[in-house]
């Protein structure tokens, strides 16, 4: 960990500009993730901007029906709302099959939004890895892949996001709404907050440099059957090699999306079309273009076979 | 004390303390994290300084340049140990590579510098800041690929003779009407203890004491001693808490040599944890191996054929892993072979891992031989029973002490239901799981080691045992003290046990599951020299001598224990060794395991509902202990069928998933319910404690188990380990 200084920001707008003074700058939540990447200096930010006073903590429900998700709400918090597990039960759902009890009442909606990937050789420093040094060349290419991405991939970067949470805030089509250094607040739809790794795998997200991530807005409730699978080696306590979010209408409409194939919560609009055609071809059109590895193409059935429990479940 | 007749009556027989099922004596401080770890050790170190360990970032080659200073100029920086400024090493006898590496890279991770400063956050951050410079080298990484040049290795005592042959393998294969030639690949595996290898180092002019984790007292101090060139004797090492290992403490490693080098260079004590991250490639695991198995049976199930080869790889100059061993004493069958071959892996060095050899070895057994009763159209356990043997197969005129093998099998198959079990796989529905049963046998020798101790006895009765005997989570503070009590007629309240320390008697340390029986023989041993002095001191005869309820009495004569010791401690040693018995007998342990799967039909994901173990090790000298060793061992042997693995980067050299974020071990939510049954039992060949063994028969056959109970399940064979669902996924039976 290289040394850094520290402050407590006191108004959203003063951090963002705060973070916008010292370059490389982090926000710093619960610290799950940016605490443990620091230690292995993954991440070396020289200042760290604690957020956790800023008051970003309550759900609150909006005009349009919806809720408002504080930055700062922890995963546990979100997960118990009883408007949550009411309305939206596949973000209550996901939020628990992710980390532990004991992660979760740490890790806020924010910093899970923003965790970083998993990806062995991300994690070693000692390796070529264009997401965490850009352009040194990507380890996992030719190596252990069995956990990385099968589609949207590209020939610098094959990494997945790990969240539980966004997969459901991708399908519940979330908002996450900002402020940034100027002060000026926007809103950004959670399908293009995410991006793909292209040739420049470093930079995941729409954010700009200091924008701070104030709340997560959900519009109205949905109705429909909300179902998480999370398919793991263990029970508990890993990361998903595939996860299938659906929330299911009684008429066999509906939303999918899916963690643990791609660089960001995997969905496909057209693709929910093809429900009444069953799993099979849903999956081949979420999946159209997938280009696996030999050790993860196994994703591919999976996908399919997990949906079509999903989808079974959802009727039955 | 030597032992080399069968056991007669004696005071362990009254099992007062011994056989009760006793709360560990060492639990509250466990479970109020007031055992003191070697990391821990603020009340014998108050500002020790902290080192920070780089290891090599290439798998072979040179280093050809080292820059530290920056490092050295960092803010609260010591010293910076390398091997350019340490002074002489020599290698010890138990690690194959250099502890502490270069110019020459011998594996991925071999320390190659040690950073020391004030804090340890100043040592992980100056760390960062050396620049090293390396040349790599083209290695040979895949054991798979490097199979074909592999060869025969020396034979040891550990090894065992490397290839045997009894009678006319291939002829009696041929001639065979039922035959199976099937080949099982089992991955590297990671010992992934909780508690990192640590060690605090001190310098008192030339005598270095190191307070550390490490399952042999006695080997690790004269490793120590031999890697420094300083004499034995100048050397303490004191391990009396650790947080498992599994094996992987059984040798010095470099955590222990760097302190002791970061101490003497920054001139105060140092403390040195290995980083995690660092642990599966620096340190030792259990190597992969690749194994071919060929089985002829007549059609009533009678094997006369059975063939048995290993691969496996290692470092050059390291050894193999021993998985056929098994083979050659638990099945007969007339015509047999079997034979271990090494390939040269510049991979991190392999070593023992919890039932080193047996675990890997039944892994692959226990399948084929599920397979095989498949073809036979018989049941596994009736299959297994019908081969059973009473004589060593290799050696007929070496009966075994004991084997309840065939009770363990029965009594397994009553208790757990067996009978429920569908021949025919993939027929069994619960929803949306396919559930399937399946069993293995357990098996693993029983290995004693000369053991020592020392008693003392003093004014209050207090009976105090000192050896270096370590305990690694296992119980042997508890065990030990039982034996005391019994032999002297005390409460458990009234005796101390003291472990760990280069200075107490050589005991057998932990290992090899000899631990439990050889040490507590050692501590018979002593108590029985004590007893021999206090009857002495009392006048009594020692011959008649009854030690019981802290009195000693001989007919009607009746004495306060501790008043033999009236004018002054009472201090007996003594240790246990053995004679050739074990070599007229094969002394071994034995278990039959049962689990129960559910396999989800559309994902494949594996999840155990049920395991049980049937367990024949001798007499149980503490049921409570002994269970938490085997549900532990099946934990772990659950862990080995479903999920563990250590990943092989074969163009880098390494193991990827070196952290335990990516080598997966099982959580709770993965076992649900165990069951564990001992067989009543005691052997007179093993020790006068008459017990074995049984913290690695645990694990041994667990990972077939859960194997063959995921093939009838699913109907698919997987004899690749892990069984992932990536392995079969695409061949389940379809559900409606
Ligand atoms: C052992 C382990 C297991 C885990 N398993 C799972 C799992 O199964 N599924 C899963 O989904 N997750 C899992 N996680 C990840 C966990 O969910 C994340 O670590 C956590 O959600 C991060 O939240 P945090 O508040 O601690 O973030 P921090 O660590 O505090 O921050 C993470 C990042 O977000 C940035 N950030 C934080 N707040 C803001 C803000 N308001 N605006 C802008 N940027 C911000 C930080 O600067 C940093 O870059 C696991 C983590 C661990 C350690
Ligand atoms: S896949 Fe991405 S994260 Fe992994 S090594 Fe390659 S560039 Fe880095």
């Amino acid at each position: 960990m290289r040394p850094f200084t520290y402050e407590r920001a006191t108004s959203p707008a003063g951090a963002a500009s705060a973070a916008a003074r010292t370059q490389g700058a982090r926000f710093i939540a619960g610290g799950t993730n940016l605490l443990d990447l620091m230690k292995l200096q993954i991440e070396t930010p020289p200042h760290l901007i604690d957020v956790n006073g800023l008051g970003l903590d309550t759900i609150e429900a909006t005009e349009e029906g919806g809720l408002r998700i504080g930055a700062l709400v922890s995963n546990t918090d979100l997960a118990a709302d009883a408007r949550v597990r009411q309305d939206y039960g596949l973000l209550a759902r996901a939020l628990l099959a992710g980390a532990s009890g004991q992660l979760r009442n740490k890790a806020t909606t924010a910093g899970n939004l923003l965790q970083r990937t998993r990806c062995p050789y991300f994690y070693d420093t000692a390796q070529p890895c264009n997401k965490r040094q850009p352009g040194s060349g990507c380890a996992a290419i030719g190596g252990f892949t069995r956990q990385l991405g099968v589609i949207g991939t590209s020939e610098a970067c094959l990494a997945t996001h790990p969240s539980d949470m966004a997969v459901a805030l991708r399908a519940l089509d979330a908002t996450v709404e900002t402020v940034r250094p100027d002060g000026t607040a926007r809103a950004l739809p959670i399908a293009d907050f995410h991006r793909l790794p292209g040739d420049t795998p470093h930079i995941e997200t729409a954010l700009e440099p200091g924008e701070l991530i104030t709340a997560v807005v959900l519009p109205k409730p949905l109705g429909g059957r909300h179902i998480y699978r999370k398919v793991r080696d263990r029970a508990s306590y890993a990361f998903a090699l595939v996860s299938v979010g659906a929330i299911i209408q009684s008429d066999g409409s509906g939303r999918v999306a899916l963690g643990g194939v791609a660089h960001k919560p995997w969905r496909v609009e057209a693709a929910e079309g093809e429900m009444p055609r069953g799993a099979g071809a849903v999956a081949g059109a979420l999946l159209a273009g997938a280009r696996p590895t030999r050790e993860n193409a196994f994703k591919i059935t999976l996908v399919e076979r997990t949906l079509a429990a999903v989808l079974n479940e959802a009727r039955g | 004390m030597k032992f080399d007749s069968p056991a007669t009556t004696n005071p362990i027989d009254r099992l007062k303390v011994i056989g009760q099922p006793l709360d560990r004596i060492d639990g509250p401080l466990k479970t109020t994290g007031t055992a003191p770890y070697a990391y821990e050790r603020h009340d014998i170190v108050a500002d020790p300084a902290y080192g920070h360990v780089i290891g090599a970032t290439i798998a072979k080659g040179r280093i050809t340049g080292m820059d530290l200073s920056a490092a050295e100029r960092a803010p609260g920086v010591l010293a910076i140990v390398t091997a350019q400024n340490a002074g002489t090493l020599t290698k010890g006898n138990y690690n194959t590579a250099h502890l502490l590496g270069g110019p020459d890279i011998q594996h991925y991770h071999q320390a190659v510098a040690l950073v020391v400063a004030e804090s340890f956050e100043q040592a992980r951050a100056a760390a960062h800041l050396v620049r090293i410079d390396y040349k790599a080298e083209p290695g040979s990484f895949d054991l798979h690929a490097a199979k074909g040049a592999a060869t025969a290795p020396e034979p040891n005592d550990l090894t065992g003779p490397i290839d045997t042959h009894v009678g006319d393998f291939p002829r009696a294969l041929a001639q065979a009407p039922v035959r199976l030639d099937e080949t099982y690949t089992t991955p590297d595996h990671s010992h992934a203890m909780m508690e990192p290898h640590a060690t605090l180092a001190r310098w008192e002019d030339d005598e270095l004491t190191v307070w550390t984790s490490n399952q042999m007292v006695a080997w690790s101090t004269g490793e120590l001693a031999t890697t420094l060139g300083i004499p034995p004797e100048k050397v303490r090492l004191i391990s009396p808490y650790i947080g498992g290992g599994f094996g992987a403490k059984l040798f010095l490693r470099a955590d222990v040599v760097l302190a002791a080098l970061g101490a003497r260079a920054a001139g105060r004590p140092v403390k040195v944890a290995l980083q995690r991250p660092l642990i599966a490639n620096n340190t030792t695991h259990r190597p992969a191996t690749i194994q071919r198995i060929r089985l002829g049976a007549e059609r009533d199930g009678t094997i006369t054929a059975i063939g048995h080869e290993s691969w496996s790889g290692d470092l050059d100059g390291g050894g193999p892993e021993t998985a056929v061993g098994q083979t050659r004493l638990l099945y007969g069958g007339a015509n047999r072979m079997t034979s271990m071959r090494l390939a040269v892996l510049d991979l991190p060095e392999g070593n023992a891992m919890r039932a080193p050899g047996e675990a890997p070895g039944l892994m692959a057994l226990e399948i084929a031989m599920d397979e095989m009763a498949e073809k036979l159209g018989m049941d596994p356990v009736e299959f297994r029973i019908r081969n059973d043997t009473q004589v060593d197969p290799e050696h007929p005129e070496r009966p075994f002490s004991a084997r309840p093998f065939a009770q363990c099998l029965r009594l397994g198959a009553e208790r757990f239901g067996w009978d429920r079990r569908n021949a025919r796989p993939g027929q069994t529905r619960d929803g949306r799981w396919l559930v399937g049963l399946g069993m293995a046998a357990g098996f693993r020798n029983n290995l004693l080691m000369k053991s020592g101790a020392r008693v003392r006895l003093d004014s209050r009765g207090i009976v105090t045992v000192e050896t270096d005997m370590t305990d690694i989570g296992t119980g042997s503070y508890t065990i030990l003290a039982q034996t005391a009590a019994e032999m002297m007629g005390v409460s458990m309240e009234q005796v101390r046990v003291v472990l760990g320390d280069s200075s107490f008697p050589v005991s057998a340390g932990s290992g090899g599951q000899w631990g439990a029986a050889s040490s507590t023989a050692g501590v018979y041993a002593a108590c029985v020299k004590l007893r021999e002095e206090v009857a002495r001191k009392l006048s009594f005869n020692s011959a008649d001598a009854e030690f019981v309820d802290g009195e000693v009495r001989v007919g009607n004569r009746t004495a306060r224990l501790q008043e033999a010791a009236a004018d002054g401690d009472l201090v007996a040693e003594d240790s246990m060794e053995y004679g050739d018995i074990t070599e007229k007998m094969q002394q071994s342990t034995f278990a039959g395991h049962f689990v129960e799967v559910a396999v989800d039909s559309a994902t494949g994901e594996t999840r155990i509902r049920r395991m049980l173990a049937i367990c024949a090790a001798g007499r149980i000298l503490n049921p409570k202990s002994a269970r938490s060793q085997v549900i532990g061992a099946m934990t772990m042997g659950a862990g080995a069928a479903l999920m563990e693995e250590l990943v092989v980067d074969t163009r880098r050299g390494f193991f990827v998933n070196h952290d335990l974020a990516g080598y997966e071990v099982p959580v709770h939510a993965d076992i649900p319910h165990q069951d564990v049954i001992f067989l009543d039992e005691t052997d007179p060949m093993s020790t006068p404690m008459k017990a074995k063994g049984v913290g690695e028969l645990g694990i041994c056959g667990v990972g077939a188990a859960v194997a063959n109970a995921v093939y009838n399940a699913t109907g698919v064979r997987v004899r690749d380990y892990p069984v992932t669902l990536d392995k079969h996924l695409d061949r389940l039976p379809d559900v409606a």
